[in-house]
């Protein structure tokens, strides 16, 4: 056991565990974050997709030692100081059925939203085709993030992102 | 038997086929139970004033002191939007903005009527019980308010949670929500609304739970704050359905984080502090395994199975000239849910609680009552029903529930059982593998003399509730509903093909079965539509053209000129690039489905997809959109990648790596849902999307590239 201090959602956490503990389980079991998802624990499904400094990872393949003093933002931070336009466009076109696959969406599509303002058909499949959605919701998603990058354009609201 | 499925919940005003009975339940403010009437005399329907509080009942809609209206029903939100349409429904008959009403799931009870979330039948069943009770509600409301001001009741109007009085002065719904409790005679009409003056239902809307699940907030059973409940998985066999021979925990016992232990039928549970740390127990277990039932049986051998039990073909029909043969398989289908089979146990004693995305609660309470010892006293054991990371038919099954409170019991904690995605995919219940003999006999001068089509299908476990369900929605009481009858409820051909005839083989094979999306329709509905065109090439005429002129049903033509227009059926396109359509009525609802396909690049590629759909009374037409275009992601999947090998008895898929659903870049931008409504009856929509998607999208594949595809998934590379 070791302290394991890094910044979540913009505040400070540190906790005890096994350096080799994957982050989902800190965050769920230790932490009691519950927006990433468990879909498959090897990194292949998307459903606990998060932000690492800025960028997309998957925190179920992912140790906790490795993210010390880094910033981790999970699916609650993203919304914490109102909605993100990707949050606002997933609602405009009502992305979610079971809504299980949907905070590591939104996360992919958020991180792929802050490199590419503009993305194509191609750039959108390139990045999310990672995230498995098993009710199929792939034709909303990417109205979405299409709706999503034309907010961002528009400077409306970057709370958050 | 022909028209067994067909619909019970006829809209308001003269179409009543059942009736529906209101009463008012005891309680300090309004609160409307109903029940889908079967057994009520005409008389006593709609306006009954009973007060039971043992009558068996289909849900009930409370009005709160705040104004909040609590709809409480027997179904579970996988997904499927049902929350959102009972949320419009009642929104409408009580004028309440959509925001007020609050849809929960109910816990297990034999109080409910059915209490089963299958068969594409929630809205079909519940929408008239909906609209009578809170069309009952508003005119208690009305008749509390008219009291209240000293206005007469009919000259009273509600808008936005209020009732109005031609003066000017309003009253709350929270506020008179006491006194209509004790309404004894509503003053005004307790009608529903007539379908014309509908302002909320029928209109495109949201999800009501779409900011919680934006936001993560949204809470499946594994998120649940259960106080000390401690994560548990199970080490497996390598086989379906092995059992343990023996096993050693020194080594996991002594692995930090690790509670407990607990052996079980099904393998062995390591209980620990966090899942990882349960996961790495779980693997340092020693367990020798007694290989399961199955182990003797490879995909080749069950394909035999099923070949064999097909038989030799029956005597054609006089004046047969010709017979054309189709054969066609279909795989064993993982549901594959998002959320792995996941549940939160509590036992304490002589009670026992469990936190379940289930389908079908009252036997989830039964299974973990029996598995407790409880099997006569059921009611100990408390099921809350939650949200479901997606169902398509696994949630049936509880084994997962059973699990948690055995471990739970064993430990004495709480605990939250979660199955992994290797587990998921390698024992659960499946849909199972079918072979497909379809025999068209031919006349002189290309008439049809005949169709007969024989499956051989291992046997389906079909949930305990679905001969409730059935028989509900049939009007009479059924047999028991078994693999047989449910086969021959749910099959049909709408087409003028002479002699029709659907016949099933059940093969007896040692491998979990359950219902899918779709039942028997996602094998046997998809090869008689894939056949259809063959026949069409038979006959020399164009696929579109013999549909109409032998289909049968009036709303299938009309969903079938639908995606020919807007799909423009025929239009010139580049070689390797075809068009494929196929038809399905079921579940009192019709659709078609014209797709485009690209096999140039030697893998097909979806192009495009146009979806027509008569669901009558279409309440939410962005969630029905969202089912369809869900389903024909589903039969895209099915049809051309994802499906499971047996290998020995076990399956050889162990996540989405393998099991090849499709993802982002395989599936079209443009999956358009055209809704036509012939009427205003409420017919199903989960599961209508799926068999002919699956057809057309195998038609255009056909006609692209000359050959029809018989075994699915096309893309099988790994027999």
């Amino acid at each position: 056991m070791v302290a394991h201090q890094f910044i979540l959602n913009g505040q400070s956490v540190t906790v005890e565990t096994p350096a080799d503990l994957p982050l989902l389980w800190v965050l769920r079991d230790v932490l009691g974050v519950t927006g990433p998802k468990y879909g498959c624990g090897v990194g292949v499904c998307g459903a606990c997709t998060s932000h690492l400094d800025g960028e997309a990872f998957r925190p179920c393949i992912h140790p906790v030692g490795s993210t010390a003093g880094r910033e981790v933002m999970t699916i609650e931070g993203l919304g914490a100081q109102g909605l993100h336009p990707v949050q606002q466009a997933w609602v405009t076109e009502d992305v979610a059925q079971c809504g299980f696959c949907q905070p590591g969406q939104i996360m992919a599509a958020v991180a792929l939203l802050r490199k590419n303002s503009h993305p194509s058909d191609a750039d959108i499949d390139a990045a999310m085709s990672e995230n498995v959605c098993r009710c199929g919701t792939y034709v909303r998603i990417r109205a979405a993030i299409k709706r999503a990058a034309l907010l961002l354009r528009s400077g409306a609201g970057v709370n958050g992102g | 038997m022909a028209d067994a499925l067909e619909s019970d919940a006829a809209a308001p005003g003269g179409m009543n086929r059942r009736r529906f009975l209101t009463w008012v339940v005891a309680s300090p403010t309004l609160m409307i139970a109903a029940r889908l009437g079967l057994d009520v005399p005409e008389a006593a329907a709609a306006e009954a004033p009973v007060t039971e509080a043992q009558t068996p009942l289909s849900l009930y809609i409370a009005i709160q002191l705040d104004g909040r209206v609590v709809t409480t029903l027997p179904r579970t939100e996988m997904g499927q939007g049902i929350t959102t349409a009972v949320a419009m429904l009642v929104a409408e008959e009580l004028d309440v903005a959509l925001d007020s009403v609050d849809v929960r799931s109910a816990d297990a009870d034999p109080r409910w009527l059915i209490q089963l979330t299958g068969l594409s039948s929630t809205m079909r069943y519940l929408a008239g019980p909906l609209r009578s009770a809170a069309a009952e509600a508003r005119a208690r409301i009305v008749t509390a308010a008219a009291l209240r001001l000293r206005a007469l009741a009919f000259t009273l109007t509600t808008a936005n949670g209020e009732v109005h009085a031609p003066d000017g002065r309003r009253v709350g719904y929270g506020e008179l929500a006491e006194d209509a409790a004790h309404v004894l005679l509503p003053a005004v009409s307790s009608q529903p609304k007539p379908p014309s003056e509908y302002t909320v239902v029928g209109r495109p809307t949201g999800r009501i739970d779409a900011l919680d699940i934006v936001t993560g907030a949204a809470r499946y059973a594994l998120d649940l704050d259960v106080p000390g409940a401690l994560p548990a998985v199970v080490a497996r066999p390598p086989t379906l359905r092995g059992t343990v021979q023996s096993f050693n925990d020194a080594v996991a016992r002594a692995m930090p984080g690790v509670v407990g232990v607990v052996p079980l039928a099904s393998g062995v549970a390591v209980v620990a502090q966090t899942f990882a740390q349960a996961f790495a127990a779980r693997d340092a277990l020693q367990v020798s395994w007694t290989a399961g039932p199955a182990s003797t049986l490879s995909d080749v051998d069950i394909r035999a199975r099923l070949r064999d039990a097909i038989g030799p073909r029956p005597l054609p029909p006089l004046l047969t000239t010709r017979t054309v043969e189709g054969r066609f398989d279909f795989p064993y289908l993982a549901h594959a849910t998002m959320e792995t089979q996941s549940c939160v146990a509590r036992v304490q004693g002589t009670q026992a609680e469990v936190w379940l995305g289930a389908q079908d609660p009252k036997y989830a309470q039964r299974e973990v009552a029996r598995a407790l010892g409880w099997d006569l006293a059921p009611q100990r054991v408390t099921v809350h029903v939650v949200r479901a990371g997606g169902g398509f038919g696994r949630r049936f099954f509880n084994q997962v529930a059973v699990e948690a409170a055995l471990v739970s019991r064993a430990i004495g904690r709480p605990v939250k059982l979660m199955w992994s995605r290797n587990d998921d995919m390698r024992h659960g219940h499946f849909r199972p593998a079918s072979h497909h003999r379809i025999l068209a006999h031919l006349g002189l001068g290309g008439s049809l003399l005949g169709w007969n089509h024989r499956a051989a299908i291992p046997t389906v476990e079909l949930p305990h509730g679905f001969g409730d369900v059935l028989t509900a929605l049939a009007g009479e009481v059924l047999p028991n509903v078994t693999s047989a009858v449910f086969f021959a409820l749910s099959q049909r051909l709408h087409y003028r093909f002479g002699l029709v005839g659907h016949e099933l083989r059940e093969v007896a094979i040692p491998i979990p079965t359950a219902s899918f999306r779709s039942v028997f329709t996602s094998q046997v509905g998809v090869a008689n539509e894939v056949f259809v065109d063959q026949l069409a090439r038979e006959l020399q005429v164009d696929p579109v053209a013999l549909r109409r002129s032998r289909l049968t049903s009036s709303r299938l033509k009309a969903v079938l000129e639908k995606v020919v227009s807007e799909g423009q059926w025929g239009r010139a396109l580049p070689p390797g690039v075809a068009q494929g359509v196929a038809v399905l009525e079921e579940w009192e609802s019709a659709i078609a489905h014209l797709i485009e396909v690209d096999v140039t690049g030697g893998t097909p590629r979806v192009l495009r997809v146009v979806i027509a759909a008569d669901v009558g009374l279409p309440i939410n037409p962005k969630g029905i959109e969202a089912q369809l275009q869900g389903a024909a992601v589903d039969a895209m999947s099915t049809t051309l990648s994802a499906g499971l090998h047996i290998d020995a008895g076990a399956v050889r898929e162990g996540s989405f790596a393998d099991y090849r659903w499709l993802r982002m870049k395989h599936v079209p931008s443009d999956i358009q849902v055209h809704l036509v409504r012939s009427d205003d009856r409420v017919g199903g929509v989960g599961e209508l999307g799926y068999p002919s998607a699956a057809a057309a999208l195998a038609n255009a594949i056909a006609r692209a590239t000359g050959t029809m595809p018989t075994r699915f998934p096309i893309l099988d590379e790994g027999v």
